[in-house]
């Protein structure tokens, strides 16, 4: 287990380091920074001092060790756009974010998983049909259409709704901000999360649906209906519970899918995370921004699939057997 | 459209000659298998109409948005059709500059079709190239070759396709009106290729051991030659479908990216832009001007999702 773990990380080193040198590379090539700092009417001698104190005369390599380690001290620089350190930047930011794409995985989930089930086992009910045909619309609109059609529904028409920001939030520790705690802040995340989990509802719906269906066709089931089982024994006990290990995977997976996405629906609703600060730094060419934002993704999309690794792991004995006993025959 | 791999049984032969290939066509299991499926027959139809309406835009559209003689600002925010008192020059209403949405949801679908298409053709020669090398040459070029995929395929596309698309925008700052749209193409199709690589790479791989390549290696025809005559024409069938349903990502794509005021500029709207256009009127209760370029964009990518999962029961040989 434990050289498992240990391979899965030495793996995502290498990735990790790419997209620093690609963040990296943004930083060195894009725009000038002594011109930026400097203005139009600079001398070559004051050019030359500032290329020299920045680093930008070392050889590129050393340019790109000393990036690392300004990374790894937190420092990302000064946004062009706003003055304030980046990292400062996406600490106020992340909180939204993160809120936002949690509350739409729970949705998705408590919402998805009842709902495959249901149309698993009562297969051509019509209520099934309309989940289905429900889900192939889900599928087919763009993330951001959603958002424009619930904000002119619930917003412009019958005005139950805010159609932007995050209402009230409350501050909890040191730049922490919840809104979770005011009615204006759960108010103001029924529509952005509804937006961002859609998609993923009716993904896991249909991914729970087809597993149903592949497993109440097995003989487990079969041999659990000749014990004299109560049917919601069946399904539930038995049949949901092996549907799950591709759930979980998926679903993980799907996490990393909501926070891409989570830039559109902050973007729609105007949500002050890292995603519409991300859309907004490109529009100003915002590069310090920009590559942080990199990095922060592939930091976060490396952990989602390396806890997603670890948890199949988990969750599926035969993984585990297998690798104890690799000669035994399957 | 060329006629599929199956053509019939020997006996079909003498008739397929006579009818050409039009007529080889319609002969088809393919197109057999299309009429017997409504789904594919209705969604087809839509997409048709959807496709020939955006590339004949310049002839069949009502007004030409684009002419700035023919705008009439007194023509602006005029509602669409039963809202209007029938007033049949501008059936869907007019937006903030007197242009008629119908028109601008015509232009702005060509301008959609034609950067997925150019997307996805990219998307589809840069995996499909790189499928055929890794599978073919295998060895320490395949493993490096699918791990960058495997790796890619790790961040969701869109995500990729933002970062490159703002990475380039930001590198090209003065060309970035005039190279805006092949950026976008690049971005997006940057972002799609490594689906086509994989599965083009695990066709290739069952075909290189197959006797005809064989064959073909022990009369001297070369790598390259035998990748592209010898083993390309049997490993399209499941490109076909990934790329019939990357079309409909790509314009989503492309929407997407367009409504985040990273894509192509107003100026020359696709339907993306078209949807960020009218988004800043919606408060003031224009919804026309969101609400029909959306649908415009839902119903096509709908019938081309349709028709690539019709297309890929079709295609598939266990469910015949």
């Amino acid at each position: 287990m434990a050289g498992f773990i240990l391979a899965r990380i030495l793996q995502a080193i290498p990735v990790l380091l790419v997209v620093c040198f690609l963040a990296f590379l943004l930083f060195a090539y894009v725009g000038d920074p002594v011109a930026i700092m400097l203005g139009q009417n600079a001398t070559l001698a004051q050019r030359i001092a500032l290329t020299h104190a920045l680093g930008l005369d070392k050889p590129f390599y050393v340019q790109f060790v000393l990036y690392l380690g300004r990374i790894l001290h937190g420092d990302f620089g000064l946004s062009y756009r706003l003055g304030e350190p980046v990292l400062q930047l996406l600490a106020t930011r992340l909180p939204a974010t993160l809120e936002l794409s949690f509350t739409s995985a729970v949705l998705a989930l408590v919402i998805g998983v009842p709902m495959g089930v249901y149309t698993g086992i009562y297969r051509n009910s019509w209520l099934s049909r309309a989940f289905l045909t429900f889900s192939l619309i889900g599928v087919s609109l763009p993330t951001f259409l959603i958002g424009i059609l619930l904000i002119l529904v619930f917003s412009v028409w019958l005005g139950w709704l805010p159609s932007f920001g995050r209402g009230t939030v409350v501050h909890i520790g040191h730049f922490w901000t919840t809104g979770f705690l005011t009615l204006s802040g759960l108010k103001a995340l029924i529509l952005p999360a509804i937006t961002l989990g859609l998609f993923q509802m009716t993904l896991i719906m249909r991914l729970v649906r087809a597993e149903m269906l592949e497993v109440l066709r097995s003989d487990y089931i079969r041999f659990a209906r000749a014990r004299g089982l109560p049917n919601r024994m069946v399904h539930f006990g038995h049949a949901l519970k092996n549907t799950l290990v591709p759930v979980i995977t998926i679903t993980g997976l799907q996490l990393g899918q909501i926070i891409a996405f989570s830039i559109v629906t902050e973007t729609v609703f105007q949500w002050p995370g890292v995603g519409f600060l991300f859309v907004q730094s490109i529009a100003a060419a915002d590069i310090p921004v920009m590559s942080a934002y990199l990095i922060l993704m592939g930091t976060v999309f490396v952990t989602i699939n390396l806890v997603v690794d670890l948890l199949y792991y988990a969750v599926d004995p035969r993984l585990r057997l297998e690798r104890r006993a690799p000669a035994a025959a399957r | 459209m060329s006629a599929p791999a199956a053509a019939g049984p020997a006996p079909a032969q003498p008739l397929a000659r006579r009818l050409g290939p039009l007529g080889r066509f319609f002969d088809s299991d393919l197109w057999y298998s299309f009429r017997q499926s409504p789904v594919a027959m209705i969604a087809g139809a839509v997409a048709f109409v959807c496709i020939f309406g955006s590339l004949l835009a310049s002839w069949i559209a009502p007004h030409d948005p684009f002419n700035l003689a023919t705008l009439s600002l007194s023509n602006s925010f005029i509602p669409p059709i039963p809202m209007n008192g029938s007033e049949w020059a501008f059936p869907l209403g007019t937006d903030e500059q007197g242009r008629d949405m119908l028109s601008a949801i015509m232009y702005g679908g060509r301008l959609s079709l034609v950067v997925g298409f150019s997307a996805v053709l990219f998307a589809t020669v840069v995996g499909v190239a790189i499928g055929l090398i890794a599978g073919y040459g295998g060895g320490t070029l395949d493993a490096v070759l699918m791990r960058v995929a495997d790796v890619q395929l790790t961040f969701p596309a869109i995500l990729i396709a933002l970062v490159v698309d703002g990475i380039v925008s930001a590198a090209l700052h003065e060309l970035h009106e005039a190279t805006e749209i092949y950026v976008i193409v690049f971005a997006i199709g940057i972002s799609n290729w490594p689906q086509f690589a994989r599965t083009v790479r695990g066709s290739t791989m069952v075909e290189r051991g197959k006797e005809y390549v064989m064959a073909a290696r022990v009369i001297g025809i070369s790598g390259p030659r035998i990748m592209l005559t010898h083993i390309l024409p049997n490993v399209l069938g499941p490109v076909l479908v990934i790329a019939t349903i990357n079309l409909a990502v790509a314009i989503v794509s492309e929407a997407t990216l367009s409504f985040l005021g990273v894509g192509l500029p107003p100026t020359d709207p696709s339907l993306g832009t078209l949807i960020n256009n009218g988004n800043s009127y919606l408060f003031s209760g224009q919804w026309w001007i969101t609400v029909f370029p959306g649908a415009a964009l839902v119903i096509m990518v709908l019938s081309i999702n349709l028709l690539g999962d019709w297309l890929r029961d079709a295609l598939n040989p266990r469910l015949k």
